[in-house]
């Protein structure tokens, strides 16, 4: 019920500003962040024939066309039905992702609630028109219209599923099993060296929900709305826990390597990661902590420069196909966006394991979001750190 | 009147031959550090990221009052000088044998020895460095391996840039007349004095050009420390980091201008050794 009482307050906040926002110059005021208002943008108005190629920006293991497991295919069908060539780029960050968008040179990207919005404001990507998705009707409620893709009730694409961070760690050497984020903060870990953690400045969000589990004096929400106070408490945990650290990762290769050579035994990691350790052979668990944790519920957009637009949209409708949509939820490991997907898979259990339909579940996992200077938890008294900030103390992190 | 006519033309031709390159010289790389250094004072706005054109210090004053921006630079300084040191001790005697001691033969075999490992792919070096060095990887069973981090790094860099300075300080030694050899040594110095006293001052102008590439490609690599550096981080990966993940460019440009003006520095130092000459 907090994630839906949240999203009420963020649509507060975002009315509020778009009542008191400041003019942008166009005579419009905006609805975003600071009276920004989103860039007139005009959705496509019918889809046409494809243009032969698609270029496509997507977390690992989101587009599989054979080529890592010959099973693990949703892609090779797409092209020959449809004549779409699909060329994917795999991102590790979101950050990437909103630079990768802006260079035009993609057609479609699965933003995370920390990329959607950016992506937005910044007149990368258009409005989708969802009539022209014809899987769109079968999406969850729950995912449609919400505060990361859609402005103003317009969507800017269409929901691809949503999971958590989890942690893993090597069952051969880490024992007792661990239950709670605790085991990656613990500043005399036995582990000390063969921990390891996510490189990006959204990773301080993962120290301020284990902060607000375990420091409640500092009162925090929300990890992404954090004050100076609650800020500084965040990276001064995380500048501890770099003594711990062997590496940081982005590359999911990096991380599978590291845990299968046992650089690496302890960490926050994707359900998808965790499987292709343990399909390699390598001794791994991931669990989902006592704290709960962050996650991300992705958004397949389309840009506003896009050259092949008949061919994104066909790839947006036949990536939440019922049998594609199955097939990146339990190949990613994450819970499905479209209903009829949970019929699909091949383990008929998928959908309660991953908590599909479960929005008790999904208030335990803070989606990704950008950190706005005005608080996103809805609190008007204090500024919060912005995702400038973020990127600045990340470095300084790091040291 | 011929003459003139002649010189105007040839002049032509020059001016012809020359516009191209200088162009290019001009264009490419001038004026793309001239953009560079110029985009410093930029800032993007935090939330879309979109640059915004005013000029401002703020960039700037951040690298200078951020204590972790100083350590950085300090790191990377100490990597590059390390990489160059340990690249002058290992190509020093390497091509000394390959110049003065090998039969021609084995010299030209030793030579594209050298060479070939510049022909495989930078990364594919790099990656089969961090299987080397894994946890129960080839080293650790036989030597032990530092694992990932500082001197990981600086053990792969100097793989990596080895045969830059091994060349410039064998064509050195290439031109070093027997005859000097031999006359130290009729004089009676021993072979440490006559390396000390005739070779290495003749050497120093190719040391240095070989410096100048180990140093720098050092200083901005970024690659080889994301890859077996553990959690080391070097102005390379804040300059990537501040593009790629950030997106801000005036930040990684003005992070830039740090190996630039280190560079500079250098390179005047170097220029009065007369080392670029040999290059």
């Amino acid at each position: 019920m907090r994630h839906r009482a949240l999203t009420a307050v963020l649509a507060a906040g975002v009315l509020a500003l778009a009542g008191c926002g400041g003019d942008d110059g166009g005579g419009d005021s905006g609805s975003g962040p600071g009276g920004m208002s989103v860039p007139k943008i005009d959705k496509l108005a019918a889809v046409g024939a494809g243009e032969g190629t698609v270029n496509v920006i997507a977390w690992a293991g989101y587009v599989e066309d054979g080529s890592t497991d010959p099973k693990v295919d949703w892609v090779s069908d797409f092209e020959k039905e449809t004549g779409c060539q699909v060329n994917t780029k795999v991102a590790g960050t979101s950050d990437e992702m909103v630079a990768l968008m802006k260079t035009g040179e993609y057609d479609v990207v699965s933003a995370s609630g920390d990329a959607s919005l950016r992506l937005i404001y910044g007149g990368d990507v258009a409005p989708v028109n969802t009539d022209l998705i014809a899987n769109y009707q079968d999406v969850f409620e729950g995912l449609k219209n919400k505060q990361w893709n859609s402005v103003d009730g317009a969507a800017y694409g269409v929901p691809h599923g949503r999971g958590a961070n989890l942690l893993m760690y090597r069952t051969d050497t880490v024992k007792p099993a661990p239950t709670s984020w605790s085991a990656v903060f613990d500043p005399n870990s036995p582990y000390k060296g063969k921990i390891t953690a996510y490189d990006s400045p959204i990773y301080i969000a993962d120290a301020a929900l284990y902060l607000m589990k375990t420091k409640p004096d500092l009162d925090i929400k929300n990890p992404y709305a954090l004050d100076d106070t609650q800020f500084k408490a965040a990276t001064d945990l995380l500048t501890e826990q770099n003594e711990l650290i062997g590496e940081y990762w982005s590359d999911y290769t990096k991380e599978v390597q590291a845990f299968k050579s046992g650089d690496s035994v302890l960490g926050t990691t994707w359900q998808v990661i965790a499987n292709l350790a343990a399909a390699d052979k390598a001794p791994v668990e991931a669990i989902l902590p006592t704290e709960g944790a962050t996650g991300w519920s992705d958004t397949w957009m389309i840009s506003s420069k896009a050259k092949h637009p008949n061919c994104g949209y066909l790839w947006m409708n036949h990536i939440i196909s019922p049998k594609a949509n199955a097939g990146v939820a339990e190949w990613f490991g994450e819970a499905p966006s479209n209903k009829l997907s949970c019929a699909q898979t091949a383990d008929k259990e998928h959908c309660q394991t991953f908590h599909a339909e479960d929005e008790a579940y999904f208030d335990q996992v803070w989606y990704w979001t950008t950190p706005l200077a005005q608080c996103v938890d809805g609190r008007t008294d204090v500024t919060c750190k912005d995702y400038a900030a973020w990127t600045q103390a990340w470095t300084t992190i790091k040291g | 009147m011929d003459d003139d006519q002649g010189i105007g033309r040839r002049r032509w031709q020059l001016a012809a031959l020359l516009s191209a390159p200088l162009l290019w010289l001009g264009v490419a790389y001038l004026g793309a550090l001239a953009v560079l250094f110029l985009s410093a004072f930029w800032t993007v706005n935090g939330f879309t990221g979109e640059v915004v054109r005013e000029f401002s210090l703020q960039n700037f004053r951040t690298i200078v009052t951020e204590e972790v921006y100083r350590n950085v630079t300090l790191r990377s300084l100490g990597v590059a000088v390390a990489v160059t040191l340990i690249c002058v001790a290992l190509a020093l005697p390497m091509a000394y044998y390959m110049a003065k001691v090998a039969s021609p033969r084995a010299r030209h075999w030793l030579v594209i020895a050298i060479l070939t490992p510049l022909w495989a792919s930078y990364l594919v070096k790099a990656y089969a460095w961090r299987v080397l060095l894994a946890n129960d990887g080839p080293l650790d069973s036989v030597v032990g391996t530092p694992g990932y981090g500082l001197i990981a790094v600086i053990i792969v860099l100097t793989y990596l840039w080895l045969p830059y300075m091994i060349l410039p300080i064998y064509a050195g030694l290439e031109r070093l007349p027997d005859s000097l050899l031999e006359a130290s040594a009729d004089l009676g110095g021993r072979a440490g004095q006559t390396f000390r006293g005739v070779v290495l001052p003749i050497l120093v102008p190719s040391i240095f050009a070989g410096s100048i590439f180990t140093f720098s490609l050092s200083l901005g690599d970024y690659i080889t420390v994301q890859i077996v550096g553990g959690k080391t981080q070097m102005i390379g990966n804040l300059v990537y980091a501040n593009v790629g993940a950030a997106n801000n460019l005036p930040f990684a440009a003005a992070i830039a201008t740090i190996p630039v003006i280190i560079m500079v520095v250098y390179l005047t130092a170097v220029r009065r050794s007369g080392a670029l000459e040999e290059l």
